[in-house]
């Protein structure tokens, strides 16, 4: 003796907000009624396994139902199908395209392609999200690049405009997308500690500051890619480690400025030439997208992790990087400000986020 | 030529991607009505299409109009092989033939085929131009109005009432055909799609003929079903109450602010269906009001008649100025009068073929006494149509049935039958027909010509209250054993011990506490069987079913201490093994019915002691479960009886009726003397295993959650605070049993199990409207195959501000005083104008209601000349401080939940405006109620009736999702296209919603499934009340304001 055949539909389509999440996170029926029935969240309503698997299957129904106006959000408010009240509405569309920061981690600066696609069983059983969750977060990330690519305008405005999201999330999107876009190199041993509000973080500076969109909002700027004359003029800053002379004076001008003020004085004197040495040569092989790509794991090397070893603290880090970007300014000889400001003060801003444990 | 009808295709959109190779669609569309067609320009290579095409005329008879639905097909165009068709649109023109109804048809239809489902929308504008046709021999019968709510619409106001109108067509049914076996499912579909709205249309156009040759302008409780024959064909055909209506004019419409706070649909019925006789709040429903107030204005010429007090005249009618008298003498001499009234409005009846009417709720008295109710089965197999023209054999059925229900209730002493409705259940060859009502005493005020002001006087003597109660028949002639009491309210007439209806509780009577629904259900095997033999095996069966649904219908009210039953629908489905019979209605605690006795257990064999242990047990069960239920349903009746008992009652006849079937022999009546207190004690015996598992199942019935409420009826007694919050829906669901020999006890605890745990299911879905009322909770079962057994529920979930509950207790308490005041005032003939005018409104102010505590006193002393009744006096006066506080609190807090209800509670305009932003941005909200009304709203206009027939096939079933899922969307695809319609029309509700039809088929190895729906609804646009208030209503602009914002979506 079997239930055949079981629905329940409402004029006004009901969602449930935890079965919601519980099916986003790519639960079974099964697994879903047994996480309900433990979490107990239905309080004084007693109810037998039974009632909560058919509202269980009638919810997970549903959701499949939309999911096909998920892809579009646009559409879910001017489909038929369903009458969903505009609250609940936005609250589909949040829900579905949020991701895992774990997962989004993972997936970072990847091609979002069939071929990472196939990777993500291995993802899932690093980070113990479900493969079915993995593979709505990737359809996400894979529809959302593919909409806003080779659209005008400000990326997470863009991730706004077609996907109704909320501000955070679409700046999270546009992180993603551009990662993918540019193809950053995330997955490096040494870049593992990173999280992905830490990427995020770098990415919007890079969006803002490096882009195309960043210098001109009224042109028919691309936020995805950046300034390729930016880039190409960064290779003018070499001055700063090639002329002997203005090197030394950089050093002593920082010098004079941080004696007394930091804990790491003697090692960061001795060490001065190295590090800016480091920056400016980041700095002047972004030309090569190769280059581009190692952005990250150059900064991580390069600079970081030399000052992690002489145990610089945030606090030193954060007055020696303001000190190193105003003194070159006062260099009389130096006539690149613009482009060491714009250069300085996004990877400044990326290291402070990125000096930690 | 007396019509023109035009039709413009804008846009589409969302459309289905027809060419893989582009991802695009070359869509065009078809425009076809009766034999005309016009087609649009291709719009390549899109899935938003823009058309904007020419207006499409088509010059037709207006039969046709009434017929013929506009048919839009989409297509997709190819060059090189046939075009593709995306789906279809079919448009009911009806609603634009009442001047009344809609202008214009314009919005966003779903386009629906029967193999996909809906496939994109596409943008449609529809107008008529109709010519006066005054032709007497005409065809058509454009203009009457139809309505599918059960009482008289609210914004109308009725003058007549003419009666019975049937009618019925029958085709052969086209899946039936040879033709089928060559042609597509999608043909097939359409086919029957298209032959079913042209039937109905037919069958509308018919009837509303015979309305006019009645000489009325609407039908009301129009209830029309399909009967899919099969091999014999397929029957259409339609039931309803003939009535001439008055649009009321606006001028009544401020009449709405008299009581702001009373969402309860009472208030509707009295001020906008009966504007006329004045808003009368009656005392058993609306906000808390100290006086009853019912009236009729037609009785009190002394009154000037004016809006704000127009409910002041209270009592006017109980106790006429040119007065009888007091109290007891006036029914004694009203007697001889009533009866010589009484032959005249019967013989006004027995003109009529059928005094029949569907409606279920009525004109303030128009229902003057209830018999109880009669019902009439018969079992008939089906031969093949032949001539589709003739379809004789089909009414000479039906015309049996209705003799014979005419005949069951003049033995109950009544003249006409209410809430009436007709039913069929059909398996391979044999067909149950069923026919129900409540037999009932009617006035004649709305049945004649002319007022006849003298005879009313003597008719409304009874207590509105309490006089539907009062038996019509002869108590020394009476056709059934039942035992009479005084009635417990008035105490001058007899009333039954039981009263079961199929009608809604009339809003002026007397509830102690609140309701619920009572469900009794059953399931018979039947040997399988083959025609004749088949036919009577089921005969046979059934007066087994229905005694044994009406026993297990008495031990469910008994159990929850109740005396009444209204809106009963006893379903019998046939399957070809088994009988399902299901019975469900909302019971009630009725005032002037007495106190009904506990259940007591007998067992036959008292020598074992185990066993006597076992039946004191249960005893024990039984009694704590019904003073649990007094306590939930809050039924404590006032301790009137003692007095009553030794008032002039006849001699309680110490009688108390087994109500317990055996199985061998079911139809043994003992008299047994058992009593249970004071009263008499209603006796179950055991005697073997059956009726253990009987009271097993008695008790086992789950409580409803805590918070939740439910009735099948219109309105639940006891709520009347209702929030705007609104849920309708529909489920459904479909049982296997698995093991094919199970016993009746069995089967019966399988499909009692079906019907609770879909009942449980549902407090869980609802459990976040709580507190809640699931109102209208329409059960229908089927047996669709051998071994299925499928139920489905309509109803909606209604949610109530919980803080009146809570002093609802004190209410029910002050009910009963508060009638007692007015029992005394009809004799102390003491009009009550100042309080009655204050508390007509309590939202003009708190200070009002103030001054009717302060003011009574003062007003009232001097003229109570007995003096026994001065001190009651004073304490009633104490009440009515202490109810006028209530009602302070009361009305305050209504209306700041009705602020909160409504976003934009500050006026019209404003909404209006935010109105039509909405019908740019997204999706017009339209709710949908199988109720007549919705709660904190006003309907102000009536836009038409929506009948829909879908049908729904897959072949891939499996990637549908199953079952569940193919049913789910379709379910939800039905919902869309009723939604779409509505707002079409202009509307932003469908109300008196209902599905008539869900006939599921399904072959799981051929991947395949079917479904056939059918739902029904009157369309309206409705109001808020919050924003009536706020500035004078303007139905009219209104109405034009929010269809042309319907235009725009």
């Amino acid at each position: 003796m079997t239930m055949e055949l079981d629905v329940f539909v409402g004029n006004t389509t009901i969602i449930d907000e935890e079965v919601y999440q519980l099916w986003l996170d790519g639960f079974s029926v099964a697994d879903a009624v047994k996480m309900r029935l433990e979490n107990g969240a239905l309080g004084e309503c007693e109810v037998s396994g039974e009632v909560l698997h058919s509202d269980t299957m009638d919810q997970y129904r549903t959701f499949q139902m939309c999911e096909r106006l998920l892809h579009c959000p646009s559409k879910l408010a001017n489909q038929l199908l369903f009458q969903i009240p505009a609250h609940h509405q936005a609250m589909l569309i949040e829900r579905y395209y949020e991701f895992d920061h774990m997962f989004a981690r993972e997936v970072l600066g990847k091609k979002l392609s069939k071929g990472t696609k196939k990777d993500l069983d291995d993802i899932s059983s690093k980070t113990g999200i479900a493969l079915k969750s993995c593979r709505r977060q990737f359809d996400n990330f894979k529809r959302v690049f593919k909409v806003v690519e080779e659209l005008k305008g400000p990326l997470a405005e863009n991730v706004q405009h077609h996907f109704l999201l909320s501000d955070l999330l679409a700046k999270d999107y546009a992180a993603v997308v551009f990662f993918a876009n540019s193809r950053f190199e995330t997955g490096k041993k040494k870049l593992q500690y990173l999280s992905f509000q830490d990427f995020a973080f770098c990415a919007c500076q890079l969006i803002s500051y490096w882009t195309v969109g960043a210098v001109d909002n009224m042109m028919d700027d691309m936020d995805v890619d950046l300034e390729k004359e930016f880039l190409h003029d960064l290779k003018d800053l070499k001055v700063l480690v090639n002329d002997k002379d203005m090197l030394d004076q950089h050093k002593s001008l920082v010098c004079s400025q941080l004696r007394g003020r930091i804990r790491v004085f003697t090692e960061m004197e001795a060490n001065f030439k190295n590090l800016s040495r480091a920056l400016i040569n980041i700095a002047s092989k972004l030309t090569n997208t190769k280059d581009v790509r190692d952005l990250f794991i150059d900064l991580v090397e390069k600079f970081i992790e030399p000052c992690r070893s002489d145990k610089w603290t945030a606090g030193d880090l954060t007055l020696f990087l303001t000190h190193y970007t105003s003194t070159a300014s006062t260099l009389e000889t130096f006539r690149y400000q613009v482009i060491w400001e714009r250069y300085m003060g996004v990877v400044k801003s990326c290291i402070l986020k990125m000096y930690h444990d | 030529m007396p019509g023109k009808l035009k039709a413009k295709i804008v846009a589409g959109r969302h459309l289905p991607v027809m060419d893989r190779a582009s991802d695009l669609t070359d869509a065009f569309v078809e425009v076809k009505f009766g034999n005309t067609t016009f087609k649009t320009d291709v719009y390549p290579k899109s899935l938003n299409p823009q058309w904007n095409s020419e207006w499409f005329k088509f010059e037709v008879d207006d039969e046709d109009l009434q017929d013929e639905p506009l048919q839009i097909t989409v297509l997709d165009h190819d060059t090189y092989s046939a075009n593709d068709a995306i789906g279809k649109v079919y448009i009911d023109i009806d609603p634009l033939l009442s001047s009344e109804a809609a202008t214009v048809i314009s919005g966003w239809f779903p386009i629906y085929d029967t193999i996909h489902g809906i496939r994109g929308e596409i943008n449609v504008l529809v107008k008529v131009d109709l010519f006066n046709d005054l032709n007497r021999f005409r065809q058509s019968s454009c203009g009457v109005k139809f309505f599918c709510t059960t009482s008289i619409p609210r914004c109308y106001r009725a003058v007549m009432v003419h009666g019975f109108v049937e009618e019925l067509v029958v085709n052969e049914d086209p899946e039936y055909q040879w033709i089928d076996r060559i042609r597509t499912p999608r043909a097939s579909n359409e086919a029957r799609q298209r032959l079913i709205s042209l039937m109905s249309g037919e069958l509308q156009r018919k009837i509303g003929l015979k309305v006019l040759e009645m000489g009325g302008n609407a039908v009301v409780g129009y209830l029309q079903c399909f009967d899919l024959e099969g091999e014999s064909g397929l029957v259409v055909r339609a039931i309803g109450t003939a009535c001439t209506l008055d649009k009321i004019s606006n001028t009544y419409a401020p009449a709405s602010a008299i009581n702001p706070c009373n969402s309860s649909p009472s208030k509707d019925t009295k001020e906008a269906g009966f504007g006329e006789e004045a808003p009368g709040v009656p005392l058993s429903s609306g906000p808390p009001t100290p006086l009853r107030a019912q009236t009729f204005s037609s009785f009190s010429p002394s009154k000037s008649y004016s809006r704000q007090s127009s409910s002041s005249d209270t009592e006017l009618s109980l106790t006429p100025k040119t007065g009888m008298g007091s109290g007891g003498s006036a029914g004694k001499e009203a007697g001889p009068l009533k009866a010589l009234l009484r032959q005249q409005t019967q013989s006004a009846l027995e003109q009529r073929e059928f005094p029949f009417f569907t409606l279920t709720s009525f004109p303030a008295g128009f229902l003057l006494h209830v018999g109880g109710v009669v019902s009439a089965r018969s079992v008939k197999l089906l031969d093949r149509i032949h001539n589709p023209d003739e379809p004789e054999t089909r009414d000479a059925w039906w015309e049996e049935i209705r003799q014979e229900i005419k005949s069951h209730a003049k033995a109950l002493g009544c003249h006409a039958v209410v809430g009436y409705s007709e039913s069929t259940s059909i398996c391979e060859e044999v067909c149950i027909l069923s026919a129900s009502g409540t037999a009932a005493v009617l006035s004649s005020r709305f049945m004649q010509d002319g007022a006849l002001d003298m005879d009313h006087r003597f008719e409304d003597l009874a207590p509105p209250g309490c006089g539907f109660c009062h038996i019509p028949y002869d108590e020394l002639n009476m056709p059934f054993p039942a035992q009479l009491t005084y009635c417990h309210c008035c105490r001058r007439f007899k009333v039954p011990d039981v009263l079961f209806t199929t009608i809604d509780l009339p809003t002026e009577a007397n509830v102690t506490g609140k309701g619920c629904l009572i469900q009794a259900r059953l399931c018979r095997t039947k040997k399988k069987a083959q025609g004749e033999g088949n036919a009577t095996a089921i005969s046979n069966l059934l007066p087994f079913l229905e005694y044994e649904l009406h026993t297990q219908l008495m031990n469910k009210l008994k159990l929850r201490s109740m005396n009444a039953l209204f809106g009963l629908r006893i379903q019998i489905s046939i399957g070809e093994n088994m009988l399902l019979g299901l019975a469900s209605a909302t019971g009630v605690y009725l005032t002037p019915l007495p106190s009904p006795g506990g259940i007591q257990i007998a067992g036959k064999t008292p020598s074992d002691i185990t066993y006597e242990q076992h039946i004191s047990n249960m005893q024990k069960k039984i009694n704590d479960t019904i003073a649990k239920n007094k306590e939930l349903y809050e039924v404590n009746p006032p301790e009137l009886v003692e007095e009553v008992i030794g008032s002039p009652i006849p001699e309680p006849r110490q009688r108390s009726r087994l109500f317990r079937s055996h199985s061998e022999s079911s139809d043994e009546v003992s008299e047994l003397d058992l009593s249970h207190g004071k009263k008499d004690a209603f006796v179950l015996e055991i005697d073997d295993t059956d009726a253990v598992e009987d009271i097993h199942s008695l008790l086992t019935d789950a409580p409803t959650p805590p918070g939740f409420y439910s009735c099948n009826t219109e309105i639940m007694p006891g709520i009347y605070n209702w929030t705007s919050a609104l849920q309708m829906f529909t489920s459904v669901r479909v049982f296997r049993l698995s093991n094919v020999n199970l016993t009746n006890q069995g089967l019966n605890k399988v499909f009692n199990d079906l019907c609770e745990n879909l009942l449980k299911s549902l407090y869980f879905k609802l459990r976040s409207m709580v507190p809640c009322c699931l109102c209208h909770l329409n059960f229908t079962v089927a047996v669709p195959e051998d071994e299925l057994i499928q139920v489905a529920v309509t109803a909606v979930a209604m949610s109530f501000d919980k803080e009146q509950t809570l002093e609802n207790g004190r209410q029910s308490c002050d009910k009963t005083l508060m009638k007692a005041i007015t029992e005394n005032e009809e004799q102390l003939q003491f009009p009550l104008e100042l309080t009655a005018e204050s508390s007509s409104n309590p939202l003009s102010s708190a200070k009002g209601l103030s001054e009717v505590s302060g003011a009574l006193p003062s007003a009232r002393a001097p003229s109570v000349d007995y003096s026994s009744f001065t001190d009651r006096c004073s304490s009633w006066i104490e009440q009515l401080r202490l109810k006028a506080h209530t009602i302070r609190r009361g009305s305050i807090k209504t209306m700041s939940s009705l602020e909160k209800a409504s976003p934009l509670p500050e006026g019209r305009s404003r909404s209006l405006r935010s109105n039509r932003s909405y019908a740019g941005g997204s999706v017009a909200v339209v709710k949908m109620t199988p109720l007549s009304f919705i709660p904190g709203t006003k309907i102000i206009k009536y836009l038409g009736i929506i009948n829909m027939f879908f049908i729904r096939e897959t072949t891939s079933l499996r990637e549908e999702g199953g079952v569940s899922g193919f049913l789910h969307s379709f379910i939800a695809e039905v919902f869309a296209m009723v939604r779409a319609h509505v707002a079409a029309l202009g509307g932003n509700a469908v109300v008196s919603y209902s599905m008539k039809e869900c006939v599921f088929m399904e072959n799981p190895n051929k991947n395949q499934a079917q479904c056939l729906i059918n739902v029904s609804g009157d369309a309206v646009i409705f109001v808020r009340e919050s924003e009536l208030e706020a500035t004078p209503p303007q139905p009219q602009s209104a109405s034009t304001q929010t269809s042309s914002s319907g235009e725009g979506t």
